[in-house]
Formats: C-alpha cells, structure tokens, sequence
C-alpha cells in the first residue's frame, strides 16, 4: 500500500501539501523572476515587483516545506517576529541615507569600461582641505554645543 | 511520569523528549529550531538591511548586472529548491517508516547542497579571478563576499548536518521513532533555501 502511493507520488498515509504543487509554484515564481530581471523596468517597478515574488516564494517554503500552515497557529510568532524586525531595520535608516550622503566617499573602484559599467565614472574626492572657515563638507548640521 | 504529559499524536511510538513543549507537541527539538532560526534570521536580515541601506545612501553604486551574471546563480537558486523538495520527501518517508526511500531522497538532499557549494565556489573563482573583485576592494564587493560567504558556511553547515542523518540512516542508528531529528533537520535547511531566495533577489536581481 505505500509502494503504491509513494509510486504514484502522493504522500503515503500523512495528509501532507502536495509538495510537487509547490514546486511547480516555485519554479515558475523564479522564472517570473528572471523575466521581469530581463525585461527592464524602471527601477522602480522592477524592485516592488521582484520583492513581492521574492516575499511569495519565501512564505511557499515557510509555510509548505517547513509545516508553518499546518502548526499551531502561535509558533508562527516565533517566525514573524524576524520578519518584522528586519523590515524596520531596513526603512529606519532611509531618513537618514536619503537626506545626508555619509557614503558618498566610499572609495572609487577604477572604472575600466564605463559603457560597460552602465554607471557613471567616479571622480576622487577633493582634496580634503582642513575645515577652515569651520564649514562642513559632508552637509550634516554640526551640533551646536 | 511520561504518562501525565502524553499527546494524542500520530507519532508511530517516536521517542518520548523530557519536556512536551504546547507550541510544538511530540517535537521539542522543532521548538529549539524555530527559536534559533529566528536569531539567524535576524542576523540575516541585519546584514541585508546593511546592504540595503549602503547601496540606497550611495549613489556611486554600481550596477550588480555590471559584475554578477544570474545563469550559475539562477540554477543555484533551482538546485536548492529541489533540494528543500527531495528533503521534505525525505522527511515523509522516514514517518512512514519507509527507510529505503529516506536514505535516496536524504542522499539526493546532500547531492543538493553539494552542487550548490561546488557552483558558489565557482562563481567566487571566477568573480575573484578573472573580474578582480575582492573584499578588500570596495563595499559592493564587501558585501557581495559576506552575504554570500556567510550563506554558504550555512549551507556547509547544513550539509554536514545532512550527511550525518543520512550516515545513520544507512547504518541503521536511524529509525523511523526518531524522525523528529529529520524533522528538525528539514526546518534548518528550508530555512538556508529560503534565504538564498531573498540574497539572490536583493544582490543579483535588484
């Protein structure tokens, strides 16, 4: 009896999720993926797009492969939480990336094609000239003690 | 003693843990892992909001498509997809009691992973190699080494972790009442496949 089931594929005497489904789901998610890669989009459209595929795929494995769906509904705390966290930690710092460039400076790889690169050549940084004129370079409020 | 906690489960008499925990009954060890892959999952997800919050402040960023190409990575992401699936076959078989058919699916898990190691190992030769990215280079390069490299101890992790239940399922330690250990097991390397998933998408394809 379970030859038999396991030759025809499906789960034996476990009332499991047809795991070859979420396979094909998986697959066909990744294949979206790289189409909507090729095709181009303005960044915008691309990044949301490929977030949500990349967001789908990993709730198909969380819930299907690793039993999320079918536990109780509160160890799925112990999973969400993370999630939460880190998309906190990813926008919290965006006032500040957005408004104040403390990366600018970061050192200039060489640029040995820049048609190729897709980028624009990045020149040096000035020469940095101590502040005289108590000026700030970096745009950022110096605090005023 | 056991008697007081029993569960009404259909656990095929697997071996009884000290603690029946209320989130996970009859599997202590899941409640273990889901924990640990939290912290993991932070740990991840901090390095990737760095990635993210350099790569947004700089506008001097260069363009991933520049400097990685998708076709290895793209059948790395696929090889690691078919090896969650042959691992939580392996795990259906192992509760059924059909042993045989665990020991080909964990061994085809173990396949896996080992390709995937193999193809990152290529992909780091060439891009090391012959297109001069380093660590010590830039940031791009940076974090390209350490989100992948830190995935990829994982995956060793996970395939050492692999090999030993698929060892002790060939030598007959392994038997089907303590398939909690293989359930334990599957959540660990989900959870390796699933952030591949997202490093893949937010380093090669963004």
């Amino acid at each position: 009896m379970t030859t038999q089931a396991a030759i025809s594929g499906h789960p034996a005497e476990h009332s499991g999720p047809n795991y070859i489904a979420v396979f094909i789901y998986l697959s066909v998610l990744t294949a979206v993926e790289l189409g909507v890669y090729a095709m181009g989009l303005p960044q915008v459209a691309k990044v949301g797009l490929l977030i949500a595929l990349a967001w789908a795929k990993a709730v198909l494995v969380a819930m299907y492969f690793m039993h999320l769906a079918m536990e109780k509904k509160a160890l799925a705390v112990i999973a969400i939480i993370p999630v939460i966290l880190v998309t906190f930690l990813c926008f919290m710092l965006l006032p500040d990336l957005t408004t104040r460039m403390w990366t600018r400076y970061d050192h200039p790889r060489p640029v040995t094609n820049p048609a190729e690169m897709g980028a624009h050549p990045v020149a040096p940084p000035p020469e940095q000239i101590p502040n005289q004129n108590n000026q700030n370079n970096n745009q950022a409020p110096i605090p005023q003690l | 003693m056991s008697e007081a906690a029993a569960v009404e489960t259909h656990d095929h008499g697997v071996v009884q843990d000290q603690l029946e925990p209320s989130l996970t009954p009859g599997n202590l060890g899941k409640l273990g892992m889901w924990s640990f892959l939290a912290g993991d999952a932070m740990t991840f997800g901090a390095a990737i909001a760095a990635y993210g919050a350099l790569r947004i402040g700089n506008p001097n960023w260069p363009s991933p498509a520049a400097f990685l190409g998708i076709t290895t990575t793209a059948i790395m992401t696929f090889i690691l997809i078919c090896s969650s699936v042959t691992m939580v076959e392996a795990l259906g078989s192992i509760q059924t009691g059909r042993m045989a058919r665990y020991r080909n699916f964990m061994a085809l898990t173990v396949l896996g992973g080992i390709m995937f190691l193999a193809m990152q190992a290529f992909e780091w030769h060439h891009l090391l190699g012959e297109r001069g990215m380093s660590i010590k280079v830039d940031l791009f390069d940076a974090t390209f080494f350490i989100l992948t490299g830190f995935h990829g101890c994982h995956v060793f992790g996970g395939v050492v972790y692999n090999s030993v239940l698929l060892i002790r399922g060939m030598t007959g330690k392994l038997t089907p009442a303590k398939a909690n250990l293989v359930e334990v097991a599957g959540l660990y390397w989900h959870f390796v496949d699933l952030v591949w998933i997202l490093i893949f998408t937010f380093i090669y394809l963004i």
